[in-house]
């Protein structure tokens, strides 16, 4: 019994920790005020680069790192669109979803089939072996303890810096932040990039850590549950860890009632993340002075200097 | 340098009609350099893609077959677009008119009258009305972010699609293939001959016709009604959309009937002519190519019917480059990313001039 929960609790994490990554690299960009629908796209890319710099060099740090790379540099695209060019945000975020389906599909088509590097758990001799505690908290890959890392980090960051302040007040206000002298497109550049290569970094965990192996659309609707998670959260970072694992524990319940052979046929199980979603997403909703409050106020309108 | 955008005094409408034609080139071009890179000949690779799906009377009555599902969806969602309505899960809606169109044959197979044809599309039409109703009702009750809610919805009926042509619907003697029983006489869309024999022999079906009639009726709605102005106003400036008293809820069902009910005639057309039995994968992303069809054809419906054309050749070349040159197929998809990229950039072109600054301008030294 013991072993069964200890099992479905490290399953949990594992299915929780990419939704938490891309979530959090989201929040940042719109904080910032830019909407970028293309984490899905990011993911994929990120998820193909790490796999194949890991199958290629056999070390799965360097996966790791080539997933957050490809992120980033993906994310760049979108960020000449939309700030350089002021292109349609909404659109753009489309087109990167789209490409970023595209091209991982195209650079991993060698790898499909390939046995893939294991991005392995954190062995701490004595403490590991604690039971059950021992392996959750201390015998994690080291992604997860990454992305708890980034959420503190960002939470600190954005409310008790003046960095963050900026990035809040470039959300919110770019009219104003530009007048104060600071660079509305040099701030979002940055908060576009850190978004894509938390995103590089989500699909790098599912390549490298949940599935070590290539499927074509391995991220599965994971980029777009990752920002349904960021209206969840509305728009504050701790409450993305408490979404994120409620959404790694829905998909572990549909895995494992698929596994008791309940009557309930395995596609109708398989939507439930995607259902859930929904219904997650109308209960917030629901709370328009909620999301009027937290909603950054320039949320995916551009901004063009007057010059 | 810096590259920095200037206002123009007024929308340029000679790059208005330019940027969908830089975007092509653009993308031909960087299509090239991918070839190249990959060691092929650019200028055959580019043939292969984009020339020869045009020269044979086989190949174009198979691009009217993919431009047609394309030329209906984009149509429909130009319309939701330019009205600031963002239907993205048309591929969610043709599976569910597919779904819904296809219960007549699975029930009744042996219902074989004209009336067949005529129900089984109006029930493609009623399903991809139906899935497109529910994220605008949760747009309009909730405030819900229909981009999330419509995305979502693709991913739940594929599997409910999955689900009815593994298990209740699967055709018994199909040797546990995933699939219905096939579709046979008024079950299908009838065929026409569009070119005679003495050139060469092109038939299209009846979706053919119904994807021009729809362009059309749109083009009119939207060039010539009030209902069209309604929308236009709603995109361009909400605020005053606001003031004229025109209803945002009303556009928000509007635009999801309309987008959804064309995706959902899509979806049972594609089932009841190319396909012939409701499968898994009776689209290869109409839906959301449809998107770039929309764009690419600058939000007009006649325009989509344009771009339709081609993206179903990107479509056609990269099933003939991959027995050609041996190019995987999903290079098509890469393509077609990369051109909306080059559309939404060039369109930036219609607002903006392009200025490169050599460096920021220094303030004039204080005299002493």
């Amino acid at each position: 019994m013991n072993d069964q929960l200890l099992s479905v609790i490290l399953t949990i994490i594992t299915a929780a920790t990419p939704l938490l990554l891309a979530a959090i690299g989201e929040l940042v960009v719109e904080r910032s005020g830019v909407l970028n629908l293309g984490v899905e796209g990011m993911m994929a890319v990120g998820a193909v680069s790490g796999f194949g710099a890991a199958l290629m060099t056999g070390n799965p740090y360097v996966g790791v790192l080539a997933a957050l790379v490809a992120g980033a540099a993906l994310s760049l695209l979108f960020g000449f669109l939309t700030l350089t060019m002021v292109s349609n945000q909404v659109a753009t975020g489309l087109a990167l979803a789209l490409l970023g389906l595209g091209i991982s599909g195209l650079m991993g088509e060698s790898f499909v089939g390939q046995p893939g590097v294991h991005l392995e758990r954190l062995h701490i001799p004595g403490l590991s072996e604690i039971p059950i505690l021992g392996p959750i908290l201390f015998g994690q890959d080291f992604l997860v303890y990454l992305s708890l890392a980034i959420i503190a980090l960002v939470s600190f960051v954005l409310f008790r810096t003046k960095a963050g302040l900026i990035i809040r007040a470039v959300g919110d206000s770019h009219q104003s932040a530009h007048a104060l002298g600071y660079s509305v497109i040099g701030v979002r550049y940055l908060c576009v990039m850190f978004g894509g290569a938390c995103s590089g970094l989500a699909g790098g965990y599912l390549s490298l850590a949940y599935t070590p192996q290539w499927v074509e659309n391995m991220t599965a609707g994971r980029g777009w549950i990752a920002l349904a998670l960021v209206v969840f959260s509305s728009w504050l970072p701790w409450r993305i860890l408490a979404g994120a694992y409620l959404f790694g524990t829905i998909t572990v319940m549909g895995f494992s009632l698929q596994a008791y052979g309940i009557g309930i046929p395995s596609q109708l199980l398989s939507s439930l993340p995607y259902v859930v979603t929904i219904l997650v997403l109308v209960l917030i909703s629901r709370n328009r002075a909620l999301m009027r409050a937290n909603t950054p106020a320039c949320l995916g309108q551009p901004f063009v200097p007057d010059r | 340098m810096r590259l920095v955008l200037e206002k123009r005094a007024e929308a340029s409408t000679r790059m208005a009609y330019l940027s969908p034609i830089i975007a092509i080139a653009l993308t031909l071009i960087t299509g090239g350099i991918i070839f190249a890179l990959r060691g092929l000949n650019p200028f055959t690779a580019l043939y292969v893609f984009f020339v020869e799906p045009l020269t044979t009377s086989w190949s174009i009555e198979q691009l009217i077959v993919k431009a047609t599902p394309l030329a209906m969806i984009g149509a429909g969602l130009a319309v939701s677009c330019l009205a600031n309505v963002w239907n993205i899960g048309a591929e969610g809606q043709l599976t569910a008119g597919a779904i819904l169109g296809s219960a007549i044959p699975v029930f009744f197979p042996d219902f074989q009258s004209p009336m067949t044809l005529v129900l089984m599309l109006s029930l493609g039409v009623i399903g991809g009305m139906a899935y497109g109703a529910i994220p605008a009702f949760l747009k309009n009750r909730f405030g819900t972010n229909e981009i999330l809610t419509s995305l979502m919805l693709v991913y739940v009926i594929q599997l409910v699609l999955d689900w009815l042509v593994r298990g209740p619907w699967r055709d018994p003697k199909g040797y546990n293939f995933p699939k219905t029983i096939a579709f046979s006489d008024w079950q299908m869309l009838p065929q026409f001959k569009l070119i005679p024999d003495s050139i060469g022999p092109i038939y299209i079906n009846l979706g053919a016709i119904f994807a021009v009639i729809a362009v059309i009726a749109l083009a009119f709605m939207m060039g010539r009604t009030l209902k069209g102005f309604e929308l236009r106003v709603q995109g361009v400036a909400p605020r005053a959309g606001r003031f004229a008293g025109f209803s945002r809820e009303r556009t928000v069902w509007f635009c999801f009937l309309l987008s959804g009910g064309l995706a959902g005639l899509a979806g049972i057309c594609e089932v009841m002519s190319t396909v012939g039995q409701l499968q898994p994968g009776i689209s290869p992303g109409y839906g959301f190519t449809a998107i770039i069809v929309a764009f690419l054809g600058r939000l007009n419906p006649v325009g989509a019917l344009l771009a339709a054309f081609a993206l179903a050749i990107s479509y056609l070349g990269g099933e003939s480059a991959q027995v050609a040159l041996g190019i995987s197929d999903k290079t098509a998809r890469v393509f077609q990313g990369i051109l909306l990229f080059y559309i939404l950039a060039c369109d930036s072109l219609i607002l903006y001039r392009l200025k490169f600054l050599r460096s920021t301008p220094k303030l004039a030294e204080g005299g002493a």
